[in-house]
């Protein structure tokens, strides 16, 4: 369908310390014992979409991944990896590998993308507006279920900041205007122009940008060259391109140039007639009536190019995995309430266990949990709403609820795990307690220690 | 699944198209008479008996190239040539088995994480093998280009490349199935319920060799076949199987319908199917593209007509956006458009079709062993059908479609594949310009003779010819005044309205349900078409007969504008037989205005039909005169110009 896809698999994000590491990068985090970047991978291939070009931020994170997709998806996906600096931002990236795309538009997706919209949607509304952007906004996940009020203290730190203020006209098909995160508390500052021209527009808090993308490549392709200062995708590209919509003088020079240059070239009456009857023909946007200008017909010709939305339904999961917060509940979630991402069969009971994991008597998992492979557990135990990793060894009598376990970790008898997210290669000693904490991973957590809302990682 | 499918076999109706639709790689067995035949028998049977005789309550049904050609085509080949599918057959279970270790693939996803890359099985360090050497710099040069002056042009390594493309190959040795869709490339059919479809398929061809061979050659055929059916059998549930626990949420994700190119072009839908059928809609729905969810409350009369919950059926599409192999991109877009009301009118939709054609076919590329014009064929009949799906097509629509098809079946099988596509692009141009853009010009010219000073003319909606029609008076500087009809829920003439203005011309708007009054002032009508039938009946936006009716009753001259390519051979007497459903929720609600919009709530009341009609039949008693690109005419020699128009496109 002449698109390319390019997936942002960013670095290693200071929101996720101590998670991410050197030896973890954030696209690689586990989400249901799965790298988070397979769920994007695994999402565009149920879309025949196989061939990607990956882009890795900082260059030792890239032979990470690269060993890992070639592992995993060999034979499975065409997929290509370019290493960028980091710091160089989205725009940066895609900047870096601009002479490799070719296709005629260009699907940029974010790699810690978890969700189960087709992005066959995002390209077909694109397409179908023949869009400058298209950009796919879901509605703000609700952080945390209501009985884990564990979380909740963290919830309100985090939720003000994330608000994007997004203006859609009541077809809700346009963006007319996009604000994101802390500038809310300011006076926002919308165009007269786009407002005349649309009469109405629909300001929504309640949407949240997904990062999937699709661009127009030759319009991409010139923004990123003539700002060469534009560093993020989300916060200057798009929002440069909401703006200039009506009045794209810079813009489409390449694109549309190309195309009026033809039709001009051509001469041929019978070309403008056939232009013409089709312009007719179509139901026009706000866009098209404007620039026609109030009378029908402007006195010069305005340009104008469209930047589209599309709106996931509320039913759809969809969430981006960019804090700790996100994380445990992309984590919970993809084993609960959204388990049809996860690709595994849950049993009776509502959760997943390996057939190799070991269970000792009296030792109890219940439902929304994943036990992986080759892990092992005592007596006497109790699991709840939790993810363990592999080969993690578990003593006896301990409590893990509302958690996320990576591999390799071993714990001793008589623990309680609460809330919180432990690394691979984690030993926790006897009776160590820990509630809402974050582990790095290799951190050895002595014994009987108490540990509340904090963030532990090897020095 | 074997004895329940095996009585179907002999009473299939499929087999009455054995003629025309060969399996992909037949052989040169092929009996070689069978290609010089059908391009010259379709078109002409085309012709031939509406032309001649027709009577005025006769309904021929409109012809499809492909039901035509299959009904043709005499039934004798058979024998010869389902020895093909056994052909192929036995020629794939030659390709190497064991070339794949299932095991290797039994959690490829959950298996590899990163933390284990020390403690892998062989399996996988097999395949990381086949990745690193594959981990090559791309074929684009890193160098060299005009680079932007900050960062550095990326080399990208190609991590992970899909290097089994023999189609079918996984299928035979019955591994996980999520590998089994890469597997397939092109030919691909990678959901569940679609494999053990073409399973079956390929389960009944099988089937149907072995009876020919049997037939054909006694036991010794019949014995290679079976094996081949025990073969496929066991391997069509494997699959299956392991799909099961593999997962669940993949299977329902993949379950999107994806219909290869052979089983669409078998499955070509009857374009004026009737929809009061149930079983015939339950097998369209089957190999529908697009979801189809029929609204509960139809209106009696009109049960016969397609008519879809609105609103399911976009979203459905596009989300399919990436799926759908066998429709071009082109025509993709096209079709969204048509589903979504961007393109509307006749001469548009023709248009925007046949460009998407054009496209399509300068990217064609005809296979190896298939003869370009029958392979076309059948592109552009899976092309069509997609088409009808996302809005019956119009009769503009279907004489286009009919001319381009004809153009294929007539190209001489010695050009090459180049200059029989150049020659197709450049008929399929001169079809557009000919037909539809200088045909305007004529019909201007000659209707614009019939506007003068001082007329008030009324038009009703928005057609392209009277617009232009409009404007091109008003360029010669004559001074008349448009009164523009105008209804709910299209408020089509409202775009009319407000380039009319840009242009200076002095105008008039007025809805349907006034317009018994301004007649009075009316001195000429205009008014445009969808099409206009053979006697002389027009077929247009609804609405039309109403204007007519009135217009007729103030002794106001009616003048229809339409370009000679929309004229059809059929006859109609009603709106009824033949016509178009619109969303009806369009009736109900009232866009933009919420505080009248109460009847939302008793929407779904089962005594309650909504009916949106589409276009409506205007007699031709009511209508003047027909302003065609071969002059004014009366409505009665309609048929005239449909034999004449008809003779020179065969002829040509």
């Amino acid at each position: 369908m002449d698109f390319q896809v390019v997936v942002l698999a960013g670095g290693s994000s200071k929101k996720l310390l101590p998670l991410v590491s050197k030896d973890v990068p954030k696209s690689l985090l586990p989400v249901a014992n799965r790298p988070v970047l397979s769920y994007v991978l695994e999402l565009l291939e149920q879309s025949n979409l196989k061939d990607l070009i990956v882009v890795v931020e900082g260059e030792d994170t890239d032979g990470l991944i690269e060993n890992w997709i070639s592992e995993a998806y060999v034979d499975r996906l065409h997929v290509q990896v370019a290493a960028v600096p980091e710091e160089v931002g989205t725009a940066g990236a895609l900047r870096a590998i601009t002479h490799h795309l070719t296709a005629s538009d260009i699907l940029v997706v974010s790699g810690d993308l978890v969700c189960d919209i087709s992005p066959g949607a995002v390209a077909a509304a694109h397409r179908r507006h023949d869009a400058v952007v298209t950009a796919m906004f879901c509605s703000v996940p609700v952080t945390g279920p209501p009985e884990s009020g564990s979380s909740g203290g963290k919830d309100k730190t985090k939720k003000p900041g994330c608000y994007n203020i997004v203006g859609l006209d009541l077809t809700e098909q346009f963006l007319l205007y996009i604000a994101a995160g802390m500038e809310v508390e300011k006076d926002i500052k919308v165009q007269k122009s786009i407002l005349s021209a649309v009469g109405k527009m629909e300001i929504r808090a309640d949407l949240m940008d997904a990062h999937l993308y699709a661009f127009k490549r030759s319009v991409l392709q010139e923004v990123l060259n003539q700002k060469q200062t534009f560093r993020s995708l989300k916060q200057d590209v798009l929002p440069y391109l909401v703006k200039t919509q009506l009045r794209s003088e810079i813009l489409l020079n390449g694109a549309q140039a190309e195309e009026n240059g033809n039709e001009k070239d051509a001469f041929s009456n019978n070309k403008v007639m056939l232009s013409q009857l089709l312009a007719n023909a179509s139901t026009p946007s706000f866009h098209e009536l404007y620039a026609l200008g109030p009378n029908g017909f402007a006195p010069a010709e305005r340009k104008i190019h469209k930047c589209c939305v599309y709106l996931a339904s509320k039913s759809k999961y969809c969430a981006r995995l960019n804090s700790i917060q996100a994380f445990s509940d992309i984590n919970r979630d993809v084993i609960g309430d959204a388990s049809h991402i996860s690709g595994c069969s849950f049993s009776v009971h509502n959760n997943v266990i390996h057939p190799s994991a070991v269970l000792g008597s009296k030792t109890t998992v219940g439902p929304q949990c994943m036990l992986g492979e080759g892990s092992q557990m005592g007596d006497k135990c109790s699991v709840k709403r939790s993810v363990i990793g592999r080969h993690c060894r578990i003593g006896s009598n301990v409590k893990v609820v509302n958690s996320v376990i990576m591999n390799h970790v071993t714990i001793g008898d008589g623990c309680s795990i609460q809330g919180s997210v432990i690394s691979s290669n984690v030993q926790l000693q006897e009776r160590a307690v820990l509630k809402d904490c974050q582990i790095g991973a290799g951190f050895v957590v002595t014994a009987g220690s108490e540990y509340k809302g904090e963030s532990l990682a090897r020095k | 699944m074997e004895p329940r499918r095996a009585p179907r076999i002999v009473i299939d109706p499929k087999v009455r198209q054995v003629g025309f639709f060969a399996p992909p790689d037949r052989s040169q067995s092929v009996p070689l008479h069978q290609n010089s035949n059908s391009p010259s028998s379709p078109p002409l049977s085309d012709l031939s008996p509406s032309g001649n005789s027709l009577s005025p309550v006769m309904i021929p049904p409109p012809r499809h190239l492909s039901d035509l050609s299959s009904r043709a085509v005499p039934v004798g080949f058979p024998p010869n040539r389902l020895l093909s599918p056994l052909q192929r057959f036995s020629g794939e279970s030659v390709i190497p088995v064991g070339s794949y270790n299932p095991s290797e693939f039994a959690s490829p996803s959950v298996g590899d994480f990163f933390e284990d890359k020390n403690a892998r099985s062989p399996g996988p360090r097999r395949r990381s093998g086949v990745g690193g050497s594959g981990k090559f710099a791309s074929s684009l040069p890193a160098g060299g280009f005009e680079l932007p002056p900050e960062v550095k042009p990326k080399r990208l390594t190609t991590v992970s490349v899909v290097s089994n493309l023999q189609p079918n190959v996984n299928e035979k040795v019955g591994e996980q199935s999520i590998d089994n869709q890469d597997g397939r490339g092109a030919n691909s059919k990678p959901l569940k319920e679609k494999t053990s479809k073409a399973e079956r398929r390929a389960l009944q061809e099988a089937q149907r060799a072995a009876k020919a061979a049997a037939k054909a050659e006694g036991n010794a055929g019949s014995g290679v076949a079976n094996s081949v059916n025990a073969k496929t059998g066991k391997a069509s549930k494997a699959p299956v199987q392991k799909k099961d626990n593999a997962s669940v949420a993949a299977s329902e994700k993949r379950g999107g319908e994806r219909v290869t190119d052979k089983d669409r072009k078998k499955d070509v839908p009857h374009p004026r199917m009737q929809f009061d059928d149930t079983s015939r809609v339950e097998k369209a729905k089957k190999r529908a593209v697009v979801k189809q969810t029929e609204v509960r409350n139809r209106v009696e009369l009109f049960r016969h007509l397609p008519q879809y919950e609105h609103g399911t059926r976009l979203p459905d599409l596009e989300k399919k956006f990436f799926r759908l192999n066998s429709v071009h991109p082109a025509v993709y877009k096209v079709g969204l458009r048509y589903l979504a009301g961007d393109i509307s009118g006749g001469n548009a939709r023709c248009i925007a079709m046949l460009q998407a054609f054009q496209e399509s076919i300068m990217e064609y590329s005809s296979p190896k062993e298939k003869a370009l014009n029958r392979d076309l064929t059948a592109k552009l009949n899976s092309y069509v059908s997609f088409l009808i799906e996302c809005r019956p097509l119009s009769i503009s629509m279907g004489n286009a479609i009919k001319f381009v098809k004809s153009r294929i079946a007539n190209l001489p099988l010695t050009l090459s594949e180049s200059e029989a596509k150049t020659n197709l692009l450049s008929e399929i141009n001169k079809f557009i310009n000919e037909k539809i853009i200088l045909a305007d010009k004529v019909i201007v010219q000659h209707a614009v003779t019939k506007v003068r000073d001082g007329d008030v003319l009324l038009t009703y909606g928005s057609s392209s010819a009277v617009e232009m029609i409009l404007l091109h008076a008003h360029e010669l500087g004559k001074k008349f005044r448009v009164v523009i009809v105008d209804a709910r829920p299209k408020l089509e003439g409202r775009l009319l309205l407000r380039r009319l203005l840009g242009k200076g011309i002095s105008c008039t708007y007025i809805h349907l349900n006034g317009v018994s009054y301004i007649m009075g002032q009316v001195t000429r009508v205009f008014l445009g078409a969808s099409s206009v039938l053979a006697n002389g009946t027009v077929y247009s936006r609804v609405g039309t007969a109403c204007v007519a009716m009135v217009a007729n009753a103030c002794g106001v001259p009616v003048i229809v504008c339409c370009e000679a390519y929309k004229f059809h051979e059929r006859v109609q007497l009603d709106s009824i037989c033949c016509n178009e459903l619109g969303d009806s929720d369009a009736i109900l609600k009232v866009q933009g205005r919420e505080e009248i919009n109460d009847l939302k709530d008793i929407a779904n009341d089962e005594n309650l039909q909504v009916l949106n009609l589409t276009y409506d039949a205007t007699p031709s008693d009511y209508v003047s005169m027909i302003i065609t690109d071969y002059g004014m005419i009366p409505p009665t020699s309609v048929p005239v110009i449909v034999r004449e128009f008809r003779k020179d496109q065969i002829l040509i």
